[in-house]
């Protein structure tokens, strides 16, 4: 499984949702995709994005909210999962691509590649509700019962280490950071 | 226990007045009644972190969603923030209010603290982030507000020091 068909399976589902995203692969491959302005690529910080996510779900308990984190990413933040327990925003929906690697930096083996299980972690960590997936049948249909479901979810889609062959694209840092707080300014006015 | 109560109520209330509807923090002695104040307060969501840098995201996602915040943290927990600062709070403008205990300063009894609190206002000044003392309840309103005003407009992350001679009552 490829985390591009991954998130192209379920990009028609983002419409109403905001999104927050972690460097590298992913932030590029949804770009890829197609921008828009419920979009927030955190392209640095490593380990923040799915604090950012619970930030936004508890500022906002009306509006789903959908984190892309990785392996690489949650290994440097596993005390967030237990924030993420501790205050079970039901808005929000955790999803963790674990391709076992740091693939952005040459691929160098993660510690997911020898044994420590993510979904476990969530588990332990006090998440009721998690998964985790290997074919895009199972992630599609894990994802869509996740945005359905009235509470945190974590789960873990195990994809191939493959990505973009380079990182920056087109929109600015800056650029979209203001486009995405207006875009929520908007929303809220609705 | 010596941490004053009626300063740390000055202190919220500045907290309070200033919009501040969200704070994350991470228990410590000066911070005990700050933070049992934004757990008592149906107004307020206090979010507990289980390490400071996680606050900057919630800080950030908190801004981004029109929500005032601040991090209620120990001057280590603003050392162990430093790279969330750098590449989330500084790269991406976001307006984050730090109220940092300044343990380990002058008349520090616990050894454990001494070299954080020789280390706070150098990193503070190599990061480009301006701060303040709070030593006489009398100003804290103000240089709360100040540098919350400051934080808005420039969009950049502001300190403000909880220093001893405000937080701490002992008998001389």
């Amino acid at each position: 499984m490829q985390r591009l068909e991954c998130l192209r399976a379920i990009y028609g589902m983002l419409d109403d949702c905001l999104v927050v995203t972690i460097m590298g692969a992913v932030a590029c491959e949804l770009q890829s995709l197609g921008h828009c302005e419920n979009f927030f690529y955190l392209q640095h910080a490593m380990g923040l994005a799915s604090s950012t996510g619970l930030g936004l779900a508890l500022s906002l308990p009306d509006q789903k909210v959908v984190v892309f984190d990785g392996d690489g990413s949650v290994l440097m933040n596993l005390g967030g999962l237990t924030t993420l327990a501790r205050y079970r925003p039901r808005n929000l929906v955790h999803v963790i691509f674990d391709n076992e690697s740091l693939l952005s930096v040459g691929g160098f083996p993660t510690a997911t590649s020898t044994g420590s299980n993510l979904e476990e972690i969530a588990r332990g960590a006090g998440i009721a509700r998690t998964a985790t997936v290997r074919s895009l049948e199972e992630f599609t249909a894990e994802f869509e019962s996740a945005m359905r479901a009235d509470e945190l979810s974590s789960m873990v889609a195990k994809v191939e280490a493959v990505g973009p062959s380079g990182y920056v694209t087109d929109l600015a840092l800056l650029e979209n950071r203001f486009q995405f707080q207006r875009h929520i300014a908007k929303r809220r006015l609705k | 226990m010596p941490v004053s109560q009626t300063n740390s109520r000055v202190v919220y209330a500045a907290l309070k007045s200033c919009g501040i509807r969200m704070v994350s923090a991470l228990p410590e002695t000066w911070l005990v009644h700050l933070i049992r104040m934004a757990e008592d307060d149906p107004e307020m969501t206090l979010v507990r972190l289980a390490k400071e840098e996680e606050g900057v995201g919630v800080s950030a996602g908190a801004h981004f969603a029109g929500v005032k915040s601040a991090m209620l943290m120990q001057n280590h927990g603003f050392l162990a923030s430093i790279n969330g600062i750098v590449s989330f709070a500084q790269l991406y403008r976001i307006p984050l209010l730090m109220i940092v205990s300044y343990r380990g300063h002058f008349g520090e009894r616990d050894p454990w603290q001494t070299q954080g609190g020789s280390a706070t206002e150098p990193l503070l000044r190599a990061l480009r982030i301006p701060y303040a003392f709070l030593e006489d309840p009398q100003t804290v309103e103000k240089r709360i507000a100040e540098a919350q005003t400051w934080a808005y407009a420039s969009l950049h992350p502001a300190a403000l020091l909880l220093t001893r001679q405000l937080m701490w009552e002992e008998a001389r």
